[in-house]
């Protein structure tokens, strides 16, 4: 086993320290160092996008980001999201509207929703369409969530 | 039942009672689960699609760093090769244990051989590629028409077809056939003036679940086994684990967590037992994930399969002669859902004479699991596209074709039953009276098609129990997993009957200790019947309630009467109190309130639907683009309006897919050369159109608020829908799915 790095890195505005292996992803460090298992496993290559979390404002799949890549950059990832006392808006129009069934690929879109909004807060549903093509949802058909998105554009 | 009842909480569209957790990632699902001192399993994977197992050395693997146990198919107790019946038919006892852990023979790439726990996940995976698995390789069979054959390898030694009763001879890969007579066949085809055969041959899909099967077991020294996992019900897990370990039920308790989609496809055990086996041997929790691969080459696709097909109508439109042959791949081991799909096949409409035969097939392919209306797929893209046909050659509207055909109550399906009160008319008349149906049509390589389903629901056990606060409000315990808001949908039936909100219900989804047997979140059966159990428990809880009041009011329990959320007496006194007031006086009128119900309901009602799809052709790629896609349903009643319409619209798209793209694609060697989210193409929101979802509302006679189950119908209709709408853009029938551009180029000529 390769020696474990130490890693200091901001998740959710928190300073985080962690110890991880150089094979260990970023999702793998989340889930199972740190216990944060908002972000999901769905296939662990790229393809699902079950696991997005924001990367210094870039929206990524952090099952492709090594653990040891995120020393001194900064994480968001769904729990940081709400406030104590109020969900963010992304949220609250994905319950307004029905945006899940099942719920496990939830966490991903309302990320990659929220890094479409950061860049563009008024999108097309062609563009909400095309940004959230990397995030599978196999319970919905993509409609609700789609309305989901364009209202929460609407509310901010 | 009247057809139109005002109702306050039934049909409006509250937040999800799970929202919040699920929208902020703290819901706890299968892989979440965290407890003390975990280790952690990986399943070692044929990579041969049909081998005689030599030999299982693993020496090296146990001498490997962190490895603290490794189990094979000689920890699973000697199954005997007889049936076992699991709530959901009877199963064959060997054929359950060898999928599990593979015996004497690995029967596709990806059949489970061992399995390891270390310490992390990383030490698990390289100790497995250190267990050395001697195979003697033997000859795969891929498809169903070459298992047919006499001289085809040959998968099970000991399996003989089993055909109308008799059991055949000699060792084949028919595991059995099965047929439904209605009527008079040749009689019915003499009357036809058109008479259309056709042969369909679908591809081998996958449910596509996001999250892939998990499982956390832990053996107590007391023998108490736990198992946390992701189910689609929790008691049939229990049922399996016992079978296939030998152990007691009383001493197991499955706990099912949160649920990331299922479709049919998380009914089946398989890395349970074996984090079970890895438990028992390392005395401490053992959690198995598997990875999408193992997903894909290890769990229950659903079946290809090749289809027959023969109509035949009169020049009236009168469809006089139906017949089919279904032949469906099983997998590895017998029991695809050939059944269902002949159940579903001419369900829709009502012909005299009918003829279907069903074969059951096994291959070298991991063993089929269900997959929404599993088999009603397969079957009505067959039907649907000929009845096209015959629409074409009659020069009838394919919409009135089928409003002239279509089943209504009193009418029989050819498999027995007798239609109570169903929908597929309305359906129909929804479809024709839609926007979209008017809307123009006719630029070039565009198209439209229609198509029909059928799924027939079903009913099965459901316990609820409700547990009634001091404060008007109720926790309502039950036992289905909730895998797409149906938390919400039970929870509201409850309230309608308490006259509460339905915030003021708090459902939560109990473990195999904590609550009456509840089968299955499948068939389409949750709202229906887990549903029908918590009206029932509601209205027990009323009726105690009625006590209460009486003693409070010192008059006999006859007289209360409980209306629109009150109690009242209608013995002369002018007495009134809310549920929810009285509520605050159960303690001093006796102690608490406990409702319960146990139900197994029979009156599921079918539930048909109608879908309108344009599509564009692409005649330089052969890719086909949806334009449109309209979907009317007949939901009986529903519960929740916008569960509904996801249900339907998830549907729609899982069929898209299927239509499509989706299809496992094998080499030679019988390995599937596509077994990643990448290459097994499942429709993406860039891919798709909204998807318009229209209710009709039909009440089922067989549920008091008159529920039909939805969720698995919506997946029916679209690949005929899309063959139908090419043939209208490009004047191609597409007999072969999935309907992929390579496909279509070459039926274009172009490859």
């Amino acid at each position: 086993m390769a020696r474990k790095s130490h890693v200091q890195t901001t998740i959710n505005g928190e300073t985080v320290e962690f110890l991880c292996e150089p094979r260990q992803s970023l999702l793998e460090v989340l889930r199972d160092e740190l216990h944060l298992t908002g972000a999901k496993e769905g296939c662990n290559n790229g393809n699902c996008g079950a696991c997005s979390v924001i990367l210094d404002g870039r929206l990524v799949n952090s099952c492709l980001v090594l653990g040891a890549e995120i020393d001194g950059k900064s994480v968001e990832t769904i729990e940081g999201l709400a406030e104590p006392d109020k969900l963010h808006p992304i949220q609250d129009a994905f319950l307004e509207n029905a945006a899940l069934q099942c719920g496990i690929c939830t966490p991903g879109f309302i990320m990659s929703a929220k890094a479409l909004l950061d860049k563009n807060p008024n999108p097309t549903e062609h563009e909400v369409r095309y940004w959230l093509a990397g995030n599978l949802c196999r319970c919905t058909g993509y409609d609700k969530i789609v309305r989901a998105v364009l209202d929460a554009a609407a509310a901010t | 039942m009247s057809e139109k009842k005002e109702y306050k909480v039934i049909g409006t569209r509250p937040i999800r009672h799970d929202g919040v957790d699920k929208v902020t990632g703290r819901a706890i699902y299968g892989a979440d689960f965290q407890i003390t001192g975990l280790l952690h399993g990986r399943v070692l994977r044929s990579p041969h699609a049909h081998a005689r197992i030599v030999s299982i050395d693993t020496s090296r693997a146990e001498a490997h760093p962190g490895v603290k146990g490794i189990v094979t198919a000689q920890d699973l107790p000697t199954a005997e090769d007889k049936m076992a019946d699991l709530g959901e038919g009877a199963v064959n006892l060997k054929y359950l244990c060898d999928n599990i852990l593979a015996s004497d023979k690995a029967l596709y790439k990806g059949h489970a051989i061992a399995a390891v726990a270390a310490t992390n996940p990383h030490i698990a995976e390289e100790a497995c590629e250190l267990i050395d698995v001697e195979y003697e390789v033997l000859p795969p069979v891929l498809e169903v028409r070459e298992a047919m054959e006499s001289d085809a390898p040959i998968l099970h030694e000991n399996l003989r077809t089993s055909s109308l009763g008799e059991t055949g001879d000699e060792p084949s890969n028919v595991a059995s056939h099965l047929q439904h007579k209605k009527g008079d066949l040749d009689k019915g085809f003499s009357e036809a003036d058109v008479v259309i055969e056709r042969d369909f041959v679908t591809g081998t899909v996958h449910q596509g679940y996001i999250e892939p099967h998990n499982a956390t077991a832990l053996y107590n020294p007391d023998g108490q086994l736990t198992v946390w996992c992701s189910t689609q019900g929790a008691f049939t897990v229990r049922e399996q684990l016992a079978e296939i370990l030998q152990y007691p039920i009383s001493k197991i308790k499955v706990v099912p967590l949160e649920i990331g989609g299922g479709f049919g496809g998380k009914i089946n055990v398989y890395v349970k037992p074996v984090a079970a086996l890895l438990a028992k041997k390392t005395g401490k929790p053992v959690k198995v994930l598997m990875n999408r691969a193992d997903v894909f080459e290890g769990t229950g696709p659903t079946p290809a399969s090749y289809i027959t097909i023969k109509m035949g109508a009169k020049n009236d439109g009168t469809i006089t002669a139906a017949q089919t042959s279904l032949v469906f791949e099983a997998g590895a081991y017998p029991g695809s859902p050939v059944g269902a799909g002949a159940m579903c096949v001419f369900a829709p409409y009502n012909i005299e004479n009918v003829l279907i035969d069903g074969y059951d097939v096994v291959v070298n392919k991991p063993k089929t699991a269900p997959y929404r209306a599993p088999g009603a797929t397969n079957a009505a893209f067959g039907t649907e596209t000929v009845i096209d046909e015959l629409a074409e050659k009659l020069n009838i509207d394919p919409l009135e074709l089928r409003l002239m055909n279509g089943a209504k109550e009193g009418d029989r399906r050819p498999d027995g039953p007798i239609y109570p009160r169903i929908g597929f008319i309305e359906t129909l008349e929804a479809a024709k009276t839609h926007p979209h149906y008017a809307s123009p049509n006719g630029k070039k390589y565009h198209g439209r098609g229609i198509a029909s389903g059928f799924w027939f629901n079903i009913g099965l056990e459901s316990s609820v129990t409700i547990n009634v606060n001091p404060d008007g409000t109720i926790n309502l315990v039950e036992g289905s997993t909730d895998i797409g808001g149906t938390r919400a949908s039970i929870a509201m039936q409850a309230a309608e009957v308490l006259g509460i909100p339905a915030e003021s219900v708090n459902p939560t989804v109990v473990d195999t200790n904590s609550i009456g047997y509840t089968a299955v979140t499948g068939g389409s059966r949750t709202t229906y019947a887990t549903g029908y159990a918590a009206y029932e428990a509601a209205q027990d809880v009323v009726e105690q309630m009625k006590g209460r009041a009486a003693k409070l009011w010192d008059v006999d329990e006859a007289n209360v009467q409980f209306v629109d959320g009150e109690f009242s007496s209608i013995n002369g006194k002018e007495e009134q109190i809310s549920f929810r007031d009285l509520t605050a006086r159960l303690g001093e009128t006796g102690g608490p309130v406990v409702g319960r119900a146990t139900m197994n309901p029979a009156g599921a009602g079918g539930a048909f639907a109608t879908h309108v799809v344009d599509v564009e052709v692409d005649v330089e790629t052969g890719k086909v683009e949806i334009l449109r896609y309209t979907a009317t349903q007949d939901a009986g009643k529903a519960i929740h309006p916008s569960y509904v319409e996801g249900q339907i619209q998830g549907g729609v798209v899982q069929g898209i897919g299927w239509a499509l793209n989706e299809e496992y694609i094998y080499n030679a060697e019988g390995a599937m050369t596509n077994a990643s989210f990448l290459d097994y193409r499942m429709p993406t929101c860039l891919d798709l159109p909204m998807i318009d979802a229209v209710i009709v509302e039909v009440p089922n006679p067989g549920h008091p608020y008159g529920v039909r189950g939805v969720g698995e119908v919506p997946i029916v209709p679209p690949p005929a829908a899309i063959a139908n709408a090419i043939y209208d853009a490009i004047g191609i029938r597409m007999t072969e799915l999935p309907m992929s551009p390579d496909r279509l180029l070459k039926a274009m000529g172009k490859i």
